[in-house]
């Protein structure tokens, strides 16, 4: 593979947690992200999944400076984009773009369809001359799978499918190197949400993109992505490769998500690995010492308490994982089709 | 309309028979409309199923499809208007809730039927404890004392597997967390001990760690009671886990029905086959997703024949005229479509 042209080093996104009006104090600290690294390699897909909470989103904001990081930073080919501002930073945003989950509301209703794809035209007016624009727009929307003629529609004429289409035209305009995709089928119907797969996987073969694919979906994130990162409370806790994630994971959580996931064939229901964690994520305001999954974890023990594990590579793990006790487990019995 | 007749038998309450057909709950060609401003949507066209006691209906189909509209129904919490039922009967026990009297139909609800919906913040009063909102239905359908509702709410608390379940009784629904504010629903939903439990999307706003404790509890509350179940969803995978039948919805009609094993291994019906064919498999490397090409219809304007055949690979000339009835196409399982033989005799 070839080598990174993002990188995330030690990341960390806190959010102060306030009280009073007139005098406000800091009494807290959400830790969203808290220390996460990374590299994207040119073409690849890497698969960020984890549950509500755990910081997939905030990490995709930070990753497209839309929120500045407490600490770390994100390097995009050496140029620490955390740092920039002004023309740099516009000039940066031609290469990475963002798809949104909820196509109803990241449309703005009163632009058709033809405005929203064309503004990222005015911004970066070296991308495409004024004259050219409609037809620009026109190409964007055969290429995504739409009929050019609707370029004078208003985003509530289609359907949500549709909508994410447009979404990802728009993300796609400047032609971008990478495209961070906030859970972007998580919204669709079960045959709406494949011909979407189908059409971002296509898109990055015609156009070498790299993509940052964060979802909850397990399933989902197999089907796309070369690398995974599994994220719990602000952290990585497992990465590695497709098959080192869904064929031996280490980690616990890792464990557990996966055979929480529900297999669409009922003659797997007796013989599956369950293991059922109990309880909730705690807040991330205080999260547990030492290992943040240990409150939940069946394996822990007085050292999990005390010391956090560091991602790396393990004794019995061909891959980085955060876990004292990490341990290869077969959980999802895969078979090539 | 129908549903306002009041119905000549008094005899109040579940148990009241009607024609013997031996089944706890039946949905028997039901037809709603939505009468909107802009036209009239046909959003159920003759639905058919039935649940008995102790079984798992799953009610499989994409939004739009019909299948929270036929529970709201059967709950007799239809907006009316927009939505009007103009025909089909819904029975319990045999008797037709569509011509009960609104007190018979409240008596039914709760302890003959009871609903989880999909998200439990705003299917709770957010400006009542928990815990009263459950010791309630003691007080007002039981009788009970203050204390001794109380004490049957943190017991049904407890039996949902809220940790601390008496401390948590004051606690409001912004409180919990969102597993445990569906563990509350249910706790609530199950408090008259109902015999059929219709199931909404129960963990579709769900963590999945979270989703298999819900779904492991509704489970094992309705082996214990010997409830029949609806659950309403569009996840395969869960339906998979925990159905005994399927029906699957689309543009308001069930296109096929059948034990699941079968449903899984053969559908009969090319749409069923396509929502197999186009879900990713966490146990799967290098598949293929097939799509289900275009749009599912505007119910506004649903196509004239088999209400799939824009979107069906398999579709002939008959499918844009004649509408394909729901026939049994071997034994306990019917699928509506013209083609249906050739689909389950396929190798």
């Amino acid at each position: 593979m070839s080598e990174n042209i993002l990188e995330v080093n030690d990341l960390v996104k806190h959010y102060p947690v306030t009280q009073g009006v007139v005098f406000k104090k800091t009494v807290g600290q959400v830790k969203a992200v808290d220390g996460v690294s990374f590299g994207l390699r040119a073409g690849e897909t890497l698969g960020v999944v984890g549950e509500s909470g755990c910081g997939k989103s905030t990490l995709a904001r930070v990753l497209m400076n839309l929120e500045k990081p407490t600490a770390g930073n994100v390097v995009y080919k050496g140029q620490d984009i955390s740092k920039l501002s002004g023309g740099a930073l516009r000039r940066l945003r031609r290469q990475i773009q963002l798809v949104m989950q909820d196509p109803y509301t990241s449309l703005n209703p009163r632009m058709t369809v033809g405005d929203l794809l064309g503004e990222p035209f005015e911004i970066h007016p070296e991308v495409a001359p004024k004259g050219s624009r409609r037809a620009k727009v026109r190409e964007l929307l055969d290429l995504v799978g739409l009929n050019p003629e609707h370029i004078n529609r208003y985003p509530h004429q289609f359907s949500g499918g549709q909508r994410q289409r447009i979404g990802i035209a728009r993300a796609l305009a400047l032609r971008p190197e990478i495209i961070v995709c906030d859970e972007p089928v998580s919204a669709l119907d079960v045959s709406i949400q494949a011909q979407v797969m189908n059409l971002l996987e296509q898109l990055q073969s015609e156009f070498g993109l790299s993509y940052v694919f964060i979802a909850h979906d397990l399933s989902v994130v197999r089907h796309l992505s070369d690398r995974v990162a599994v994220m719990y409370l602000g952290k990585i806790v497992e990465i590695g490769t497709e098959d080192e994630i869904y064929e031996r994971p280490t980690h616990p959580y890792t464990q557990a998500l996966l055979s929480a996931v529900p297999v669409p064939d009922p003659t797997q229901r007796n013989n599956k690995t369950i293991i059922r964690l109990t309880g909730d994520v705690p807040s991330p305001i205080s999260p547990p010492s030492g290992c943040r999954f240990r409150t939940r974890c069946w394996k822990a023990q007085d050292v999990c308490a005390e010391q956090v594990p560091l991602l790396e590579i393990r004794r019995d793990s061909d891959h980085p994982s955060a876990c004292h006790f990490a341990e290869k487990r077969e959980i999802v019995a895969t078979h090539e089709v | 309309m129908s549903d306002i007749l009041v119905s000549e038998q008094s005899a109040p309450g579940p148990g009241g028979s009607g024609r013997p057909s031996g089944r706890l709950l039946e949905v028997d060609d039901l037809r709603v409309e939505f009468r909107t401003r802009d036209g009239v949507a046909k959003v159920i066209n003759g639905v058919t199923y039935h649940v008995d006691a102790g079984e798992t209906l799953a009610v499989l189909g994409e939004s739009g499809s019909g299948k929270s509209v036929t529970a709201q129904t059967i709950m007799g919490i239809l907006d009316t208007p927009p939505g009007f039922v103009t025909g089909g009967q819904v029975r319990f026990h045999g008797k037709d809730m569509l011509r009960m009297s609104d007190e018979e139909r409240r008596r039914i609800r709760g302890e003959g039927i009871a609903m989880i919906f999909q998200d439990a913040l705003s299917a709770l009063n957010p400006v009542f404890t928990v815990g009263f909102q459950i010791a309630e239905q003691f007080r007002v359908r039981r009788g009970m004392g203050r204390a001794e509702a109380k004490k049957r709410a943190i017991d049904m608390l407890d039996q949902v597997k809220i940790p601390n379940a008496k401390g948590r009784f004051n606690n409001y629904p912004h409180q919990f967390s969102g597993g445990m504010r569906q563990r509350a629903m249910i706790a609530m939903s199950l408090a008259l001990d109902p015999e059929v439990l219709i199931a909404d999307e129960p963990t579709t706003a769900l963590d999945v760690t979270v989703q298999a404790q819900i779904m492991d509890l509704l489970a094992e509350l309705q082996r214990e009671r010997q409830m029949g179940m609806i659950l309403i969803t569009h996840d395969l995978g869960v339906v998979a886990d925990v159905a005994d039948r399927i029906a699957v919805m689309y543009a308001g009609r069930i296109v096929e029905e059948a034990d699941v094993y079968e449903l899984y291994a053969k559908p009969a019906h090319p749409y069923t086959l396509g929502l197999i064919d186009s879900i990713p498999r966490l146990d799967e490397k290098g598949q293929q997703l097939r799509t289900i090409k275009g749009l599912p219809p505007n119910l506004m304007n649903i196509p004239p024949g088999c209400p799939f055949n824009p979107r069906c690979p398999m579709a002939q000339p008959v499918c844009r005229e004649k509408v394909p009835p729901l026939l049994q196409v071997g034994p306990a399982r019917a699928s509506a479509c013209h083609f249906a033989e050739e689909l389950v005799n396929r190798v």
